[in-house]
């Protein structure tokens, strides 16, 4: 009964949408709207396409879901309220949005950072990881005491990516470098990530990248000193320093083409994942506080990212275990990336199951 | 592996602190019977009154004050209701929780990103110097001292002292303690005030100590594991100490583990907070005296029953 009624909805609002009645836009995010990073990104991009196409869209939003069971609850309310497209922009939304989807066939659905698809459901991510190895090369070269620090949230391969980036960047400009990773199971908790990075600091670390959502590591090593990155959010407000660079996510355009798409009637599902070339993952400004050879540095690797003449996983690389993964020369293909889930060798300790 | 005490036990006591001041206000509340479990309301309502309150006057004393006074007022609502118009205590605490996350986002709306003033570590003269054990126990901040001489405050006022021993029996039977002619109501008001200052302080220290900046929904669910330590220390001051501290501890201790490289397996360091705090309280209130809930714990009171 609940289907057949969205179905007449659906069928009713992708009519309206021709005769100039607004697109519905939905919008999912795990955090609150204002969390200075990743959820805040996300709606801002929301912001952006409603200028953009002025009458044309109606937003709806809705902040601060959990992942998991909850979300499959508030996919379906917005499907029932007559939303044309919904981007739900979490990984742990993943088998939500398959549910959702395949109940409500002609709203389309698009999932941030996750592999799954459907017909009526494309995923769409950045290329982090070409960020992290920006990151990376200016951690290595930044940190004194030879060890950084890395705040994960789940162990999806989208943040093991980002750890493995990260670390054979900043092995390249320097040989002596351990990494230091603590899983936090969340992705905000600001006084979490506060405690965990005060314990990186304690164990002598001096350079922490954060792979969680809020200010809060940034706060706390302004106060207790070391350097970090702005995640998600370019977070100027720490510049410049302890914040010495950060991966910027520029949603916007790629949420203006999907949107126009459904007002052309030309959306079709996809898998779309673009890097700092395509813009969708920004760098931002190298602050004062880095020294020149750090940022040519730094500048150098973005560079070779940029103009493809570099893979930030070309081999040798091996596994931790010490078997090889990848042969001198050999670039790492998209598929193997999407389902990272191991350390490469030099990384200690162990993913969590 | 690179841990000592002298870095994990400051540490310790930073992150114990908010769930200790919260739990602390709690438990007086429940010990006069009654149940609020707004207290992630509260706490989140103090940790942006206190922020407002430290930025616009430049003072972390005015801030604590301030996240005291909006936890209290958030109380105030709570005991107005279940008081004073007899609402389900239960539904009451639980919107309270509500209410609270979203006033805070409310008034935090121009204060994302700002920056409060530093609150300065206290080292008590003399004692500070000491080797070992100064830097460890004698250089905090305020709030620190003050949880802890709260803790022993509480505890005597419930144990020695006349108006404890009337809030008592006004949570272990309402009905008796109404015989006898004291105020019940008027009693219960005041406990559900303190506890929600003592949120209210607990919210405060996080946005202006242990993060410090102000995020929206920051608590984080602290106020729940306040709620719940209370429950594991039999309503008694001192065994919830050792809750808070060692939930506290375990937390910063897993994850300077996981900081340090040690080669435990990271679901256990994860759970390890809650099953060894759990186990711990259960088997403190197995060995000592059976000390249930208050009698009167949730039942609403009126004068002419």
């Amino acid at each position: 009964m609940a289907t057949s009624l969205a179905l007449a909805m659906g069928a009713a609002t992708g009519a309206l949408a021709q005769n100039g009645e607004p697109v519905k836009v939905g919008f999912v995010y795990v955090g609150p709207v204002n969390d200075g990073g990743w959820s805040q990104h996300h709606h801002e991009a929301a912001v952006k396409l409603k200028e953009h196409f002025g009458d044309a869209v109606e937003l709806i939003e809705q902040e601060s879901v959990p992942e998991g069971p909850d979300a499959e609850r508030v996919l379906t309310q917005m499907a029932l309220t007559g939303a044309d497209i919904i981007f739900a922009t979490s990984f742990g939304y993943m088998d939500q949005v398959e549910s959702v989807a395949a109940k409500f066939p002609n709203v389309k659905f698009e999932h941030a950072t996750g592999f799954k698809s459907g017909p009526n459901f494309a995923n769409y991510s950045a290329r982090f990881y070409e960020g992290r190895a920006v990151m990376g090369t200016i951690a290595g070269m930044m940190t004194e005491t030879d060890k950084i620090g890395y705040l994960a949230s789940f162990p999806i391969p989208e943040v093991i990516r980002g750890i493995n980036s990260t670390y054979i960047h900043a092995k390249k400009v320097n040989p002596d470098v351990e990494i230091r990773v603590v899983w936090l199971n969340t992705w905000y908790d600001p006084a979490k990530e506060a405690d965990a990075t005060q314990a990186l600091i304690e164990q002598g670390v001096d350079v922490v990248l954060a792979h969680t959502d809020s200010t809060a590591p940034l706060a706390t090593l302004e106060k207790s000193g070391g350097y970090g990155f702005g995640q998600a959010a370019d977070m100027a407000q720490y510049a410049p320093a302890p914040r010495l660079s950060s991966i910027i996510d520029d949603w916007a355009p790629y949420y203006e083409e999907r949107v126009q798409a459904v007002m052309d009637g030309s959306w079709e599902t996809a898998a779309t994942w673009s890097g700092i070339a395509d813009g969708m993952v920004g760098i931002g400004a190298f602050s004062d506080a880095m020294p020149e050879e750090v940022k040519a540095a730094a500048q150098e690797v973005m560079d070779s990212i940029v103009d493809g003449s570099y893979h930030p996983f070309t081999g040798p690389l091996n596994k931790q275990d010490g078997t090889p993964w990848l042969a001198e020369g050999e670039v790492a293909d998209d598929g193997a990336l999407a389902g990272m889930s191991f350390y490469l060798e030099g990384v200690t300790g162990e993913i969590p199951n | 592996m690179d841990i000592s005490l002298i870095n994990l036990i400051p540490l310790l006591m930073a992150a114990s602190t908010p769930i200790l001041l919260a739990g602390l206000g709690e438990l007086v509340v429940e010990k006069s019977g009654v149940l609020n479990l707004g207290v992630e309301g509260m706490m989140i309502t103090g940790a942006i009154t206190g922020f407002m309150a430290a930025v616009a006057t430049g003072s972390p004393t005015l801030g604590f004050l301030g996240g005291a006074a909006g936890g209290a007022a958030l109380a105030l609502v709570f005991g107005a209701l279940t008081q004073g118009l007899m609402s389900n205590q239960v539904a009451t605490g639980l919107a309270l929780t509500l209410f609270g996350l979203g006033l805070s986002a409310l008034l935090g709306q121009a204060f994302v990103g700002l920056k409060p003033p530093v609150t300065p570590d206290l080292p008590i003269p003399g004692l500070s110097q000491l080797p070992v054990i100064g830097p460890m126990f004698f250089d905090h901040d305020l709030m620190v001292y003050f949880s802890l001489f709260a803790v022993a405050a509480v505890w005597a006022f419930l144990r020695y002292s006349r108006p404890g021993l009337i809030l008592r029996a006004v949570g272990e039977n309402h009905a008796a303690a109404h015989a006898l002619g004291y105020k019940v109501t008027r009693i219960r008001l005041m406990a559900i005030l303190f506890g929600g200052a003592m949120a209210g302080l607990g919210g405060a220290y996080l946005s202006l100590v242990r993060v410090p900046q102000w995020t929206e929904g920051m608590t984080a669910g602290a106020g729940w594991i306040a709620l719940a330590l209370v429950v594991f220390a039999a309503w008694r001051p001192f065994p919830l100490l050792i809750g808070a501290y060692l939930f506290g501890g375990i937390t910063v201790l897993q994850l300077n583990m996981q900081a340090a490289g040690v080669n435990v397996p990271v679901e256990l360091l994860s759970m390890s907070p809650y099953l060894v705090t759990i186990l711990v309280l259960v088997v403190m209130s197995a060995a000592g005296a059976a000390a249930g809930a208050p009698g009167s714990l949730g039942r609403p009171f009126h004068a002419s029953r």
